[in-house]
C-alpha cells in the first residue's frame, strides 16, 4: 500500500498486520518472559465509529435513532462531537491510514474483538479495559440527550454483543452520560451488575465540576456496587485557552494532563475521598508528571486556606496517594525524575499499567518491565497485580497464578 | 529499554557476515528491505543512488524502526527579523520514521532527529556487480 510523504512522493508499504507490526512486542515479551506475569491494560481503544451500525440501532428514542441512522447511511453528518487533531502524525504512524487495509475472519469474532487480540497476544497483555476513541469527547455534544442516547447504545452493545464475545479477555469502564446525572444513575443501575463491567468511566473533555450536588447519587451507586470510578483525559484544540497553541504536540501534551489536573483538583478539594472513602479512583491516560505537581501545588494552598477545603482531615496528596492512576503515556525521559513520581504516587499499589494502542502514543509493558529502580513486586503490581485485585480478574495460566499468590494479589483475583 | 537482539548472548568476534539484500538493478531510490543475520535485523535504504543500513530496533521501545514511511526532515523557516515564514520540507534531508510511534531518524547519519545524540547501528553495505550485501 502506498502512502503520500513529502510533495506527493509514494511510499509503498507492507499492508497492515498487526501481529507482525508488533513482531518485536512479541520478541520482547518473549525475553523478558511477560507470558508468566498475568498484565492488564487498563486502557486499550478500539474505533466505536466503525460499528456505527451495529449500536446506534440500540437508541431508545426513536426520533434521535431516526436521525442518526440517516446521518451515518449517508456517511456524511457527523454525530459525535469532533476535534482537530492529526494524530497519525502525516502517515508516519502507519497503522492509522493503512487500518482498512488489515485483514480479519468475516467468520470469526467481531473485528474490533480480532484486532484486540492480535495486539494483545504480541504484547502478552491478558486483559484489556476497553475504551471507546471518537466517544471521548462525548462530553462536548451540545444535545444531553444525544449523550444520552449514545452512551446507552453503545454501552449495550459493549456488554451484550462484544465482550461476552471476546473470550472474557475485555472488560470496560462504560462511558457515562455525565451531563445528565439522572441518566447516568440509570446506567449505573441498569449495566452496573453485568459480566465484563469493571466500573464507568467520566471522559473529562468537560465543562460540569465533578463536585457538583446532583452527582452524589452517582458515585455513591459505584460505590455500593464494589465498583470502580475512571476518569478519562483527552485533548480539545477547541477549548478556548488551547486555541492559543498553534501545534497539535502542544495541545495533546496540555490537554490530556490538564483536563485530569482540573477534575482532580475539583475531586479533591471538595473532599470526595471522605464523602466515599471506598470509592476505588483511577485517572486515566494523563501520564504521571502532572501528579507530583499537583501533589505539592495543592498542598501549599491548602497549608494556607483550610477554610476553603473544610472537608479535608489531611493533606490534598494524602488523597491523591488514596487514588490510582494509569501508566500511559509515561514521562519517561528523567529516570530520577520519574523515579520520584514514583514514590510520591506510591505506585507499587497505586499505579496501574496502560498501554492505550492502538493510539499513536502507545506503551509497551516493557516501559514497566525495564525499569531499573523498581521491586519485582512493584512491576507485578503495576502490570496486572493490582489491577486483578480491583476488577476481579483470574490468572490465564498457572506461573501467573503463582505469581499472583507470591505478591498477594491472588485472593481476591481468584 | 528497546528490544535489540537478547543481551547476555556471546558474540563471536571478527566473523562478520555478509548477507545479500538484493540485486542493485532491483532496488530504486526510496526502497528498502529487511534482512535478517542471526539476531541481527538490519533495514537497508536506497536514497539519491547510495545505500544506507540500520537497526532495525527503534531506540524509543523497540519498533521496527526501519519499517515505515520514509519523509523529508520538516524545517520552520524564519525570516531576518525572527518572524515565521512557516513549515517546508527540506530539499536535503531525509527521514525514516519509526511505524510505531512516530520516532524519525536521519537517513545519512541513523541519528535520532530529536536527539541527535541517540543513534542506530550502522550496518556496512557492500555493492559487488550488481549485487546489494550487508555486512554483520
Amino acid at each position: 500500500m502506498d502512502l503520500i510523504a513529502d510533495r506527493g512522493r509514494r511510499v509503498t508499504v507492507e499492508e497492515l498486520n498487526t501481529s507482525r507490526l508488533l513482531a518485536h512486542a512479541r520478541k520482547q515479551a518473549v525475553q523478558r518472559k511477560l507470558d508468566d506475569m498475568l498484565i492488564v491494560d487498563v486502557d486499550a481503544h478500539h474505533y466505536e465509529n466503525e460499528n456505527f451500525k451495529e449500536f446506534i440501532p440500540y437508541m431508545e428514542n426513536d426520533v434521535l435513532k431516526q436521525l442518526t441512522m440517516q446521518s451515518i447511511a449517508k456517511s456524511r453528518g457527523g454525530i459525535m462531537p469532533q476535534n482537530v487533531g492529526y494524530q497519525d502524525m502525516g502517515g508516519r504512524v502507519t497503522r492509522y491510514p493503512m487500518r482498512g487495509s488489515e485483514k480479519t475472519d468475516e467468520k470469526g469474532h467481531l473485528r474490533d474483538v480480532q484486532l484486540g487480540h492480535r495486539w494483545m497476544d504480541a504484547m502478552s497483555v491478558d486483559y484489556s479495559c476497553l475504551f471507546p476513541t471518537g466517544m471521548l469527547n462525548i462530553g462536548m455534544h451540545p444535545q444531553k440527550e444525544m449523550e444520552v442516547e449514545l452512551c446507552w447504545a453503545y454501552n449495550r452493545w459493549l456488554t451484550e454483543e462484544v465482550m461476552p464475545n471476546a473470550e472474557n479477555r475485555f472488560f470496560s469502564m462504560l462511558c457515562l452520560p455525565f451531563n445528565d446525572a439522572d441518566e447516568a444513575l440509570r446506567q449505573v443501575e441498569t449495566f452496573g451488575g453485568r459480566k465484563h463491567v469493571g466500573g464507568f468511566m467520566v471522559t473529562t473533555v468537560r465543562n460540569t465540576g465533578v463536585q457538583e450536588n446532583q452527582y452524589m447519587k452517582v458515585y455513591r451507586a459505584i460505590e455500593e456496587r464494589g465498583l470502580v470510578l475512571s476518569f478519562h483525559s483527552g485533548p480539545n484544540w477547541a477549548e478556548p485557552i488551547f486555541k492559543t497553541c498553534n501545534r497539535f504536540l502542544s495541545v495533546h501534551a496540555l490537554g490530556f494532563s490538564w483536563y485530569n489536573i482540573l477534575h482532580c483538583t475539583n475531586w479533591v478539594i471538595n473532599g470526595m475521598g471522605e464523602r466515599f472513602p471506598k470509592l476505588p479512583v483511577v485517572w486515566i491516560e494523563s501520564g504521571l508528571a502532572w501528579v507530583p505537581f499537583l501533589m505539592q501545588k495543592l498542598d501549599h494552598e491548602y497549608m494556607l486556606r483550610p477554610s476553603e477545603a473544610p472537608l479535608l482531615k489531611k493533606k490534598p496528596s494524602e488523597y491523591m496517594r488514596d487514588m490510582y492512576y494509569s501508566t500511559q503515556p509515561m514521562e519517561i525521559q528523567d529516570m530520577q525524575a520519574l523515579e520520584c513520581t514514583f514514590r510520591m504516587i506510591n505506585a507499587e499499589t497505586q499505579l496501574m499499567y496502560s498501554s492505550d494502542y492502538p493510539h499513536w502514543d502507545f506503551d509497551l509493558p516493557s516501559t514497566i518491565s525495564d525499569l531499573p529502580f523498581l521491586t519485582e513486586k512493584a512491576k507485578h503490581n503495576i502490570l496486572g497485580g493490582t489491577a486483578a485485585r480491583l476488577f476481579k480478574l483470574p490468572p490465564r495460566n498457572e506461573k501467573q497464578k503463582a505469581n499472583l499468590q507470591k505478591f498477594g494479589n491472588l485472593t481476591a483475583a481468584a | 529499554m528497546a528490544a535489540g537482539p537478547p543481551a547476555g548472548r556471546k558474540r563471536v568476534q571478527n566473523r562478520m557476515a555478509e548477507k545479500f539484500v538484493a540485486k542493485a538493478s532491483e532496488m530504486t531510490d526510496g526502497d528498502r528491505r529487511i534482512v535478517f543475520v542471526g539476531d541481527h535485523e538490519i533495514g537497508v535504504f536506497r536514497h539519491e543512488g547510495r545505500y544506507y543500513a540500520y537497526s532495525n530496533f527503534c531506540l524509543h521501545q523497540g519498533g521496527p524502526a526501519c519499517e515505515g514511511l520514509t519523509i523529508a526532515k520538516v524545517e520552520e523557516r524564519l525570516r531576518p527579523d525572527k518572524t515565521s515564514q512557516g513549515l517546508y520540507f527540506s530539499e536535503t534531508e531525509m527521514h525514516f520514521v519509526c511505524p510505531w510511534h512516530g520516532m524519525e531518524y536521519d537517513m545519512k547519519t541513523g541519528e535520532c532527529v530529536s536527539d541527535r545524540k541517540m543513534k542506530l547501528k550502522k550496518y556496512q553495505v557492500l555493492e559487488k556487480g550488481d549485487e546489494v550485501y550487508v555486512v554483520a
